[in-house]
């Protein structure tokens, strides 16, 4: 009798024991709790969400590829490898392999070929029929020593249908201010804060052999090619700090809008005018930077290209993908989703973003107003308004069968958008 | 005889458990409620200090300190903030941009050179970053950040 109340007793304390900390592990691995609908967020009726992998890492841009494999690019390599393979089985997302001793942002798949970039370097991989990298150890240098300075140093990557490659080689600079100081112009635009263009297929390219296709645009992290318009779109970051620099031409409230963070048609040659100007979108004016004049009203030189689509300050865009599937309703085909990462540079005003926009398209153009199409990275309001979000969308992929994929850099997670009639 | 050990062994350990627990508890709560024993010319320092934090500082380091995520690092107690105080006055005098590790983490992000502040407000700011955000350091002076800034144009 008391032998058995004891082995009940201890068991019982067991199993206490066991259920507290494993609740503690729980916590610390940041799990994702299966019992929240779609993960988490609140999407557009008739779409879900779930979390298919997490704890992955610094999970920057993601390619799916058409046997449905996953790659991602890692910021910084995790165990001495920067880009990991995901398959995928009943729901959930398993590492199958992982290579490349870099860090970076971008990566795509591209008529049999898988491409990545560090922060310097352009490299490839080519794939077998199954789309499997054949030699993960040995890729081949497409492109090399492209300006790492730091700041804006992601190098995303897209390919259009002729061959070539595009990679943003952000400012390594605010406003360039600490390297114009005479206002003769910003002598960094020569090798960064545009878009260069190279052969996808020629090894060991350098600026050289590149084409500085677009300049003025401060820093790009999101950009992909319209099939329909066969044209590179990006998504700039704007400036920072007109409050902080000139609060004499600009109030907290103002700074914390603009200004925009602008989507651009490019086409070869086109300057979008930075450091000289930004973009108002609440006066649809692209206007002169107070740097070199401007005081807030005045405009900007009218040779520099107009966004195509502006969106509020501060929000960070990351991701961009032309949905092409057939899974979502008609509206969303060749429509436009943006991962905005969130802000920082609002403060002392309350920290937006760390949400998915769904911006609709009409024979490739911009065409009505932008829409929040996956909100609640953040966990809740009060993470956004401070600016301390559990998870940040960075990367945007579509499936084979029209699902959208979005990593998460914050958490290393994975969700997978679905829609069901 | 058996029940009554193992109930003590189990009483034991839930009391092991709780000391333990309430030890954190209780180490946590006095590193955050530190009696402050500092001047007033501390304390009128820390407040004039907070105005220029909020002016300069805190569209990058935050409102609470804690940075941004891979960009701008956190003031909490870092060992630049609570460490060697003339290397501290240099990072707002000449900004910083090295691939430094900060608690565990790099951060992109270039900070300008402040420069442009008054010795005096340097010695402010600083030492209200040195008493705020959960950090507890001795004030900066205004003796020191004058020749730490002599020391540069040398
Ligand atoms: C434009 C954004 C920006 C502004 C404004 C700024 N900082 Fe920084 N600060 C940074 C960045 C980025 C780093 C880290 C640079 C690196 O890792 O090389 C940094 C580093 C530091 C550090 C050392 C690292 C640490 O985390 O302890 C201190 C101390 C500091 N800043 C204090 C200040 C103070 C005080 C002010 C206002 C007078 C200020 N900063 C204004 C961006 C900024």
């Amino acid at each position: 009798m008391n032998k058995r109340v004891s082995f009940i007793f201890l068991l019982s304390a067991f199993l206490m024991i066991g259920l507290l900390s494993f609740k503690l592990i729980k916590g610390i691995e940041g799990k994702s709790n299966p019992e929240v609908p779609n993960a988490g967020l609140t999407l557009p009726a008739g779409f879900n969400a779930a979390v298919i992998a997490e704890n992955l890492g610094g999970t920057r841009h993601i390619a799916v590829s058409p046997k449905g494999d996953i790659y991602i690019k890692l910021d910084r390599p995790r165990n001495g490898k920067g880009i990991l393979v995901l398959h995928e089985n009943a729901g959930k997302a398993e590492v199958k392999t992982s290579f490349g001793d870099y860090g970076g942002t971008g990566i795509a798949i591209k008529d049999g070929y898988l491409y990545a970039s560090s922060n310097k370097d352009i490299y490839r991989y080519k794939l077998n029929a199954a789309n499997e990298v054949i030699s993960p150890d040995q890729p081949e240098t497409i492109v090399t020593g492209l300006l790492d300075r730091r700041a804006h140093n992601s190098k995303s990557i897209t390919l259009d249908n002729d061959g070539n490659i595009y990679v943003n080689v952000g400012a390594y600079s605010n406003i360039c201010s600490e390297f114009d100081k005479d206002k003769k112009g910003c002598p960094i635009l020569d090798s960064a804060g545009g878009i260069w263009q190279f052969k996808a297929d020629k090894l060991n390219q350098t600026y050289a052999n590149g084409v500085r296709y677009a300049t003025g645009l401060r820093n790009v992290v999101g950009l992909d090619w319209n099939q329909q318009d066969n044209q590179l779109f990006v998504m700039q970051h704007g400036r920072d700090q007109l409050h902080g620099l000139f609060p004499q031409y600009y109030t907290d409230k103002q700074s914390a809008v603009l200004p925009a963070e602008c989507m651009y048609a490019l086409k070869k040659g086109d300057n979008a005018g930075w450091p000289y100007m930004y973009y108002d979108h609440e006066q649809h004016k692209k206007m002169l930077g107070p740097e070199y004049g401007g005081d807030g009203k005045k405009e900007a030189d009218p040779k520099f290209i107009d966004p195509v689509a502006a969106y509020p300050g501060h929000l960070a865009p990351d991701g961009l993908l032309f949905y092409t599937g057939s899974q979502f309703p008609a509206k969303y085909k060749n429509g436009a989703f943006i991962a905005f990462h969130g802000s920082w540079n609002r403060a002392p005003e309350p920290q937006a973003g760390y949400f998915v926009v769904f911006q609709p398209f009409k024979n490739g153009k911009p065409d009505g107003q932008w829409e929040v199409f996956a909100n609640g990275f953040s966990g809740s309001p009060e993470n956004t308004a401070s600016g301390h979000a559990v998870h940040r969308p960075c990367g945007l992929a579509q499936g084979p069968d029209g699902s959208l994929y979005i990593t998460d850099d914050a958490k290393g997670s994975v969700y997978k958008i679905s829609y069901k009639k | 005889m058996k029940f009554k050990f193992s109930a003590t062994v189990f009483a034991i350990l839930m009391c092991i458990s709780l000391i333990v627990n309430a030890q954190t508890k209780h180490k946590s709560k006095s590193a955050a409620k530190a009696p402050v024993n500092s001047s007033n010319a501390d304390a009128s320092s820390i407040m004039a200090g907070k105005k220029v934090f909020v002016q300069y500082c805190l569209s990058c380091h935050q409102a609470d300190g804690a940075g941004v995520q891979r960009l701008n690092p956190p003031l909490i107690k870092t060992p630049y903030v609570l460490g060697d105080k003339n290397k501290l006055i240099n990072i707002v005098l000449k900004g910083f941009s090295e691939d430094v590790e900060i608690n565990g983490e790099y951060y992109s992000n270039t900070m300008p050179a402040h420069d442009f502040l008054k010795d005096q407000e340097i010695a402010d700011v600083l030492t209200y970053v040195r008493n705020s955000f959960g950090n507890k350091a001795s004030a900066i002076k205004l003796a020191e950040v004058t020749s730490a800034r002599a020391a540069i144009k040398k």
